[in-house]
């Protein structure tokens, strides 16, 4: 009776062996430290007050970075271990890791990476600024805001309490059946990588319609689809992919967990399963997920440019459409994730074009960023070196994509680490470099300060360095043979010293990793000199600009009214005020806890659903449905702010910052 | 901005119903790639029973009639909300309510008669894609009642406030919503696969 109450829950799942018992006493003590501190400094109902319970979506936005960061850190640990292993294990030696482990160390690195660093970097700086941007006070539905949060959190809580207790999948991170399914993966690992991404993907899917009604109903008055910064243009098109996209993520895991915990024939080996099907669906998400990801980091580069440059940016309708037009082109390409799958040359042919017509709009981008630059009084900040970093490392990265296009070249180098340099070079060429260029440009409006430069240079220097040094082996390495996933090789294949020269490169990204959290401590400290008082550092173009640093909660005391692009600069420059008229009452929302507890119960509901505990499943389910219900029908969720209170607060604000 | 929309736009120009909106077309896509996956399973019977052996299309046509009407009945009870009428749009929605269950009942008989036939899910990838999209719908189903049942209970006791307003607006979306996919799984599972 007891132990059917446990489902399949058993004590020796906490017992893996000594390099795991690390990692779990890393863990374990990290979140008792953070605890016992909180605690002892009494900072809990601050904690719940000031941020858990939160409704803007700046403070949304910082969590978000924050979990997100802490994320990156335990992926990068990962990153450390493959490299350490594949620098070892040649020929007698078998390295530190036991090939069961190394593949969930794979699978756990590229599955956090992407949904819980790149997403959750990505979701984070746009809840910074997007509101600001498009002069309005706050997302579309900021309750829902915060339950795309923690819907987040709770996939991040799940993949890693599968550290603790448990496995995570050994499957790589899209988990391709048969191999997923239960005949050949028995354990609770796929379930934890399922469960965790299946959440957070579903809290992605709501960010995605909050964040597009916010773009096309919430402007400011006069600001046009066509008078719209470009960094909202490209989270329009992300947002738009990531609302084609993700029900199809979660449509095919709905899919595979019913295979797994129904017994149904979906995707299995046998009676009548389809495996193909699988990885077509998994691909028609995963394709438009890379441009999901790399879209806002174009929008990012796109206003740090021009404001570096004290340049209007160079073909801006043209920006536009090559945005656009890769939001279509990015659903028309994903089976070249499979050429040598059997589909045929003529599917292949087409995939393969597609694929490289895609290149064309990301050409014209790079093209307009250096016209931008051209003849521009360039100011080189730790932002635009991260842009010239991408600038060089991103076209590296999109060149051999465009080989790999070729399906004839894809069938000789198709999962050999060819490809790992090649996908490593775009992600951290391009979507990593430009969240950490948006959030390096952006930090002051946010916390009121700068970050200090010469250390942010250091980090980008050891980062492009690192990255070159661990990847440009690995290039060559994929030419000379080398497969992904591999944990030994033999050493007649001469291999090894290329594995170490790559692991050395990892070390100086983890310098660079290391300058990051320098810089972020010591601009903390020396945050009075380095204090941003005009709220406008950079002397940028666009709204977010307008107000002071720190942005104030309702980001705008009096809402701005635009008549050009670029709207802040212009009236800088002696244009329209943006700001005019008489002040007027608002509302904004109450704090409330429902996104905690959706997440909390969401979570519970997963990790019941990994180890089969039905009672706890439905517990769950009636958790949520109750929350749900509860504030739906609750009328009083906002308060209003009077006129001469927002009077009063933007004398005040504006006072604080002169 | 935000409040000038509250005040200024109705109910259906709301940016609570256009997301809403977003959100059924996602929806729709979820149940898209169950579609997708049907069809190319419905050969797929592993020497076990296939369409034809266990649809019957009169039983399906009952099924299909209960959830129009609800439709139908649901859709009154919006016109009698918009009119202010409380006491008749109680009465629809109860209408509403009685006819979905009607329909889960149907459809739970159906799928455990297939099962005491020894037909379940886990005979063939015809049958488990059968199951998992006809079931993800019951499932859709079974949430809307839950709705629906709160929804009536609040303008039960509250009235037809602006909020419950929009509250009902987006059920009754989600609903007919619920039919269009039913229509679709009456074509292409259960006529196609009788044909
Ligand atoms: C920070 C430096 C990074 C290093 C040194 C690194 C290193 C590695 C290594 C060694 C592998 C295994 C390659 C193999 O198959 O042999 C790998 C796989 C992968 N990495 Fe990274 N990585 C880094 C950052 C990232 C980032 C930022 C992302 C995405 C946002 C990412 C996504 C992935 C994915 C998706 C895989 C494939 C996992 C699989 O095979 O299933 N990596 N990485
Ligand atoms: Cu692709």
């Amino acid at each position: 009776m007891f132990a059917s109450l446990l489902g399949r829950m058993e004590w020796h799942y906490f017992w893996h062996g000594w390099v795991q018992f690390g990692g779990q006493l890393a863990m374990v003590g990290g979140v008792l430290t953070l605890l016992a501190g909180m605690t002892y400094f009494k900072k809990w109902g601050w904690l719940w007050r000031e941020w858990l319970t939160t409704q803007d979506a700046k403070r949304i936005g910082v969590m978000y970075i924050i979990v997100a960061t802490v994320m990156l850190l335990r992926g990068f640990g990962d990153a450390i271990m493959l490299k350490l292993q594949q620098a070892l294990a040649s020929g007698h030696s078998d390295g530190f890791l036991q090939p069961d482990h190394f593949q969930q160390i794979f699978t756990a690195h590229g599955t956090i990476m992407i949904f819980f660093v790149a997403m959750g970097l990505m979701f984070g700086l746009i809840n910074l600024v997007l509101p600001l941007m498009l002069g309005s006070r706050d997302v579309a539905f900021p309750l829902l805001n915060s339950t795309s949060f923690y819907l987040y959190v709770a996939g991040v809580v799940l993949a890693n309490i599968s550290l603790l207790y448990g496995e995570f999948g050994a499957v790589g991170w899209l988990a391709y059946p048969p191999l997923s399914e239960l005949a050949y993966s028995p354990g609770p690992g796929v379930d934890y990588w399922l469960w965790s991404i299946q959440i957070a993907g579903v809290g992605s899917l709501l960010s995605g319609i909050n964040f597009i009604v916010t773009i096309l109903r919430l402007r400011a008055k006069g600001m046009t689809l066509m008078k719209m910064p470009v960094f909202a243009w490209s989270v329009l098109g992300s947002m738009i992919l990531v609302v084609f996209a993700f029900p199809i993520l979660t449509g095919t895991l709905f899919m595979l967990s019913l295979d797994r915990t129904l017994g149904m024939h979906y995707f299995t080996a046998d009676l009548g399963g389809n495996a193909m099907m699988y990885i077509n669906l998994i691909w028609a998400w995963g394709h438009p997920e890379v441009y999901i990801l790399i879209l806002p980091a174009f929008g990012m580069f796109s206003e740090i440019v021009a404001t570096m440059s004290r340049k209007r940016l160079f073909g801006y309708k043209t920006m536009v459409y090559a945005l656009m037009a890769i939001t279509v082109l990015s659903y028309l390409v994903w089976a070249h994730h499979f050429f040598t799958m059997g589909a045929g040359g003529n599917v292949n042919a087409f995939f393969g074009i597609m694929t490289m017509v895609i290149a064309i709009p990301t050409g014209v981008k790079v093209f307009n960023w250096l016209f931008t630059m051209y003849k521009g009084r360039i100011e080189f900040f730790t932002p635009m070196w991260w842009f010239m970093a991408f600038a060089t490392t991103f076209v590296i990265g999109g060149a051999t994509g465009v080989i790999l296009a070729v399906p004839a070249i894809d069938f000789q180098v198709h999962n050999s680490l060819f490809l790992v340099a090649h996908f490593h070079n775009t992600i951290i060429g391009g979507v990593v470099f430009g969240y950490f260029a948006g959030f390096a440009y952006w930090f002051p409006k946010i916390f009121g300060f700068r970050l200090h430069e010469r250390l942010g240079k250091a980090a980008v220097s050891c980062w492009v360095g690192g990255f070159l040094l661990t990847f440009i082996p690995i290039y060559i390495l994929g030419m000379m043979g080398a497969t992904r996933r591999l944990d030994h090789y033999d050493p007649s294949l001469g291999w090894q010293s290329l594995f170490i020269v790559s692991g050395v490169g990892t070390l100086l990204i983890g310098l660079g990793v290391v300058f990051q959290i320098a810089q972020l401590a010591y601009s903390v400290w020396k945050r009075h000199e380095l204090r941003d008082t005009s709220g406008d550092p950079w002397d940028g173009r666009t709204l977010e600009w307008s107000v002071p640093s720190p942005a104030p909660q309702y980001n705008f005391a009096r809402l701005p009214v635009v008549v050009a692009r670029d709207a802040w600069w212009e009236a800088k420059r002696g244009g329209k005020a943006i700001f005019s008229g008489a002040y007027s009452d608002f509302t904004l929302p109450k704090n409330s806890g429902v996104g905690v507890f959706i997440g909390a119960f969401v979570a519970m509901f997963g990790f019941a659903m990994i180890w089969h505990i039905w009672w706890l499943a439905v517990l769950a389910l009636v958790g949520v449905a109750t929350t749900l219900i509860r504030r739906t029908y609750e009328e009083e969720t906002e308060y209003v702010v009077t006129a001469d209170e927002a009077k009063r607060l933007d004398m005040k604000s504006q006072k604080a910052a002169a | 901005m935000k409040q000038v929309i509250k005040s200024t736009q109705s109910v259906e120009a709301s940016p609570a119903i256009f997301g809403f909106w977003l959100y059924l077309m996602t929806d729709c896509l979820v149940f898209a790639s169950l579609f997708a996956s049907f069809v190319v399973l419905r050969g797929q019977t592993a020497g076990g029973v296939g369409s034809k052996e266990i649809f019957s299309l009169p039983f399906v046509f009952l099924e299909t009639m209960v959830l129009l009407v609800s439709s139908l009945t649901s859709g009154m009870a919006l016109l009698a909300a918009q009119r202010q009428k409380r006491q008749h749009t109680l009465m629809w929605l109860t209408a509403t309510a009685l006819l979905g269950m009607l329909f889960l009942g149907l459809e739970l008989y159906e799928f455990s008669s297939l099962v005491q036939e020894g037909h379940s899910w886990t005979q063939s990838a015809f049958l488990s894609s059968y199951f998992g999209l006809v079931g993800t719908h019951g499932i859709h189903i079974a949430i809307g009642l839950i709705w629906l049942f709160a929804t009536m209970l609040f303008i039960y006791k509250r009235g037809l406030t602006h909020r419950l307003m929009q509250r009902l607006t987006m059920f009754i979306l989600f609903w007919h919503f619920l039919d269009i996919v039913w229509v679709c799984i009456f074509t292409i599972v259960y006529l196609i696969g009788v044909i």
